[in-house]
């Protein structure tokens, strides 16, 4: 049996699995807050599908879901501020979005187009996802301590799994946000498996949360699945930290619903069972539930929902699979400020490499 | 590639073979792939020597990401065959730890791209416990990745990096090119009384089939295998490589030009006689590698050429590389990888100075 955080006693949570209200709603919580978050995950979850029937259909490279935890990276997006700077890792796109990256660049990532990092707006100064474990928990701390050294009143957000917790960067991280006191949320997206290795064989304590315990940090585990309390709990850690209290580790308890990524079969060491128990705690229909119950979501709102969605995705897909390629030289533009000589070099090496190959047929295409 | 490749160092045992009952491994009727090859050892090196563990990350119930450890658990239990937290340098440290006392860890890091957290641990330690205890204590330890481009993997998982480790004093680097160099060279690398570095190239994990006898025969480490012999020049490669190599040999020999082959296979500590050798027979060399393309293992190759053989050249060694830059996400990566008409076109560049 996998962890399931709903609404324990002590623990945050307001919106439970059956879609019923626990707890009364924090301030800022609106219907209209509701809505928007639910047609955010919605959007997401469509997205997602969207992203692994490219990837089947040859049409776009490995792609990890993020079906199951629309919830964390709905309310941390709901919760942060234009100037708060996020560190996501590689299953943020809700989350991205929310900070304006298009659902284009999203695809554009996974379909291997360096060009789907050009971030604008809120997420200028955000990191590209991470692919190598932990690694950019550090980056955050140190974007922590340049905010913290500059008395600007801004925070970061890291994200990352509960496999991550066992990497030594993700503790020297934290350790650092306890002893410089910087201004940092470390979200725990506990979706329970690493990969084929769940959570029970990554680490011995009973909780993610109480990691935080040995670093002298706050911390706090919630319901990942219930997106009022992520945001609730977002929310508050970043005031803390844009007020000089320190950082805070969040373990937001939720469940992988997908294969880990398109190159994975999650059949080949987890239990249909356990999933299908899973989808009991869905982030996305308890609020649908909730809202419907209020009189606040119709079949029709829903229907309409679907079909903007639809058109929005379809127009970024079609975005998408209709970019010019990158400029041949592309990669070698961007490694250094200005290109050195010996690139320069290699660069006209390339271009000949071309100029022959296109001569004799061209057989440079691999996408 | 094919099984019977021509060559000087035949690929004759050196491990020690033990009698063992046949194991149901991959099916070798039609062959096996390099992948299935890496299994088929694995597999040999657990029955015949107990002190043998494989541990890594995905390696059990899922068998490892790319099915290298497929069936392993199953067949020699949670004990031999162990799920690590998610940690290379942990990975990396422990079995450190394990093969000083005598124990035969064979890790498997899950990409080479995330093999950069045990850099600490090969260099500072696994490539130097032995001298550091004036051979009191050693460290037969395996540390196996895939590693090269050409499988449209996502970010870091695409780098060729084993001029790294090959840098690193204590540390043997192994690079299979094919299912039976790879199930050779692995059962030597474990037999080994030192840390390897095993690199295997994964755009060729599944490209060839090869009969392999399972016979627990090594090959052995340290040598070049020189895998097609020829007068005009010599095309010196290694892992995924060899392949583009193999097909540029045969174009070239459709020209009238009679390429030698060599595939290093070990690439530190480097069989420089073997290479040396063809050059001085040959006078001309080009050597190929998937990596970026300064301070290589190409490079160090070529710089032994101009050392030891300077004098039999009759034209200067070219490298055929990578470039100087990350390897591109999958969209870009075939512009980056080394194909068979750049090699064709060092070679015949090669051939042009008189
Ligand atoms: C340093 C490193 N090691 C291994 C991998 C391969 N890998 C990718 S995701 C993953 C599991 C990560 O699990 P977790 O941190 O729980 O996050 P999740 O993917 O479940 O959201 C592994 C082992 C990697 N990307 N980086």
């Amino acid at each position: 049996m996998f962890d399931v955080l709903d609404q324990t006693p002590g623990k945050l949570g307001f919106i439970d699995a059956h879609g019923k209200l626990v707890n009364e709603l924090p301030d800022g919580v609106s219907i209209d807050w509701l809505q928007q978050s639910y047609q955010h995950m919605v959007r997401i979850r469509q997205l997602d599908k969207k992203a692994v029937a490219l990837q089947r259909t040859g049409q776009m490279h490995t792609y990890p879901s993020c079906l199951g935890q629309e919830a964390i990276g709905t309310g941390i997006g709901m919760a942060m501020q234009d100037a708060d700077v996020l560190v996501p890792y590689y299953r943020d796109q809700a989350t991205q979005v929310l900070r304006g990256v298009s659902m284009q660049q999203i695809l554009q990532v996974w379909g291997g187009d360096e060009r789907g990092n050009l971030f604008e707006g809120a997420a200028v100064k955000d990191f590209p996802n991470c692919v190598p474990i932990g690694t950019q928990m550090s980056h955050a701390a140190g974007i922590a301590a340049a905010m913290k050294s500059r008395g600007v009143k801004q925070a970061v957000v890291a994200n990352c799994g509960d496999g991550a917790t066992s990497r030594g960067d993700v503790y020297e991280a934290l350790n650092l946000v306890g002893v410089w006191q910087l201004p940092m949320v470390a979200v725990i997206n506990n979706n329970q498996w690493a990969i084929s290795v769940p959570r029970g064989l990554q680490t011995a304590t009973a909780t993610l949360a109480e990691k935080a315990l040995a670093v002298g940090i706050d911390s706090i585990q919630i319901d990942g699945n219930d997106v009022v309390a992520v945001f609730q709990a977002v929310r508050n850690a970043l005031t803390r930290a844009r007020s000089g209290k320190g950082g805070t580790l969040i373990e937001a308890v939720s469940y992988r619903l997908s294969d880990h990524t398109t190159a994975d079969d999650a059949t080949r060491y987890r239990e249909a069972s356990e999933v299908s128990q899973a989808w009991e705690y869905d982030p996305v229909k308890r609020l649908q539930t909730y809202l419907h119950e209020l009189g606040q979501w119709t079949p029709a709102q829903e229907q309409s929902l679907l079909a903007e969605v639809k058109q929005s995705i379809d127009k970024a897909v079609a975005d998408y699979l209709n970019t010019a390629p990158q400029a041949a030289d592309d990669f070698m533009a961007y490694v250094f400020a200005a290109m050195p000589q010996p690139l320069q070099a290699q660069r006209e090496r390339l271009l000949a490499r071309l100029e022959r190959d296109n001569a004799a047929g061209g057989n440079c295409d691999d996408s | 590639m094919t099984a019977n490749t021509a060559s000087k160092n035949k690929e004759k045992a050196v491990g020690k073979s033990r009698a063992t009952n046949a194991r149901p491994g991959a099916d070798n009727v039609h062959g096996v792939t390099l992948v299935e090859a890496i299994n088929l050892a694995l597999r040999r090196a657990l029955s015949d020597d107990p002190d043998v563990v494989v541990l890594g990350e995905d390696i059990g119930i899922n068998g490892g990401v790319f099915r290298a450890t497929l069936g392993l658990r199953e067949a020699f239990g949670y004990k031999r065959v162990i799920d690590t937290p998610l940690a290379e340098a942990l990975i990396a440290g422990i079995s450190v730890g394990m093969a000083s006392q005598g124990m035969r860890p064979v890790a498997e890091i899950q990409f080479m791209g995330f093999i950069n957290a045990t850099v600490e641990q090969m260099l500072c330690h696994a490539g130097r416990l032995r001298n550091r205890t004036r051979g009191r204590l050693s460290c037969p330890m395996v540390l196996r990745a895939p590693f090269g481009g050409g499988i449209h993997a996502p970010e870091h998982h695409s780098e060729s990096t084993e001029a790294m480790f090959a840098h690193m004093p204590g540390l043997r680097v192994v690079i299979p090119s094919s299912p039976t160099r790879a199930y050779g060279l692995l059962l030597s690398a474990i037999r080994n009384p030192d840390p390897v570095v095993f690199l295997e190239p994964k755009r060729i994990y599944r490209m060839v089939r090869q009969q392999v006898v399972d016979d627990g025969q090594g090959l052995p480490l340290d040598t070049c295998f020189t895998l097609r012999e020829g007068t005009d020049l010599t095309l010196v490669s290694w892992g995924a490589m060899v392949h583009e190599t193999l097909l540029a040999a045969k174009q070239l020999e459709e020209i009238g030009v009679a390429a030698e082959v060599i595939d290093v296979a070990t690439i530190s500590p480097l069989d420089m006689d073997t290479i040396r050798r063809s050059v001085e027979k040959t006078g001309r060399c080009v050597v190929i590698q998937e990596a970026p393309r300064s301070f290589g293992v190409g490079s160090e190759i070529s710089a032994r050429i101009a050392e030891e053989a300077l004098l039999y050249l009759r034209a200067p060694v070219q490298r055929v590389a990578g470039y100087d830059t990350p390897m591109p996400y999958p969209g870009n990566e075939s512009l980056y990888m080394p194909s068979v008409a750049d090699i064709v076109d060092a070679a015949t560049a090669t051939l042009e100075n008189a």
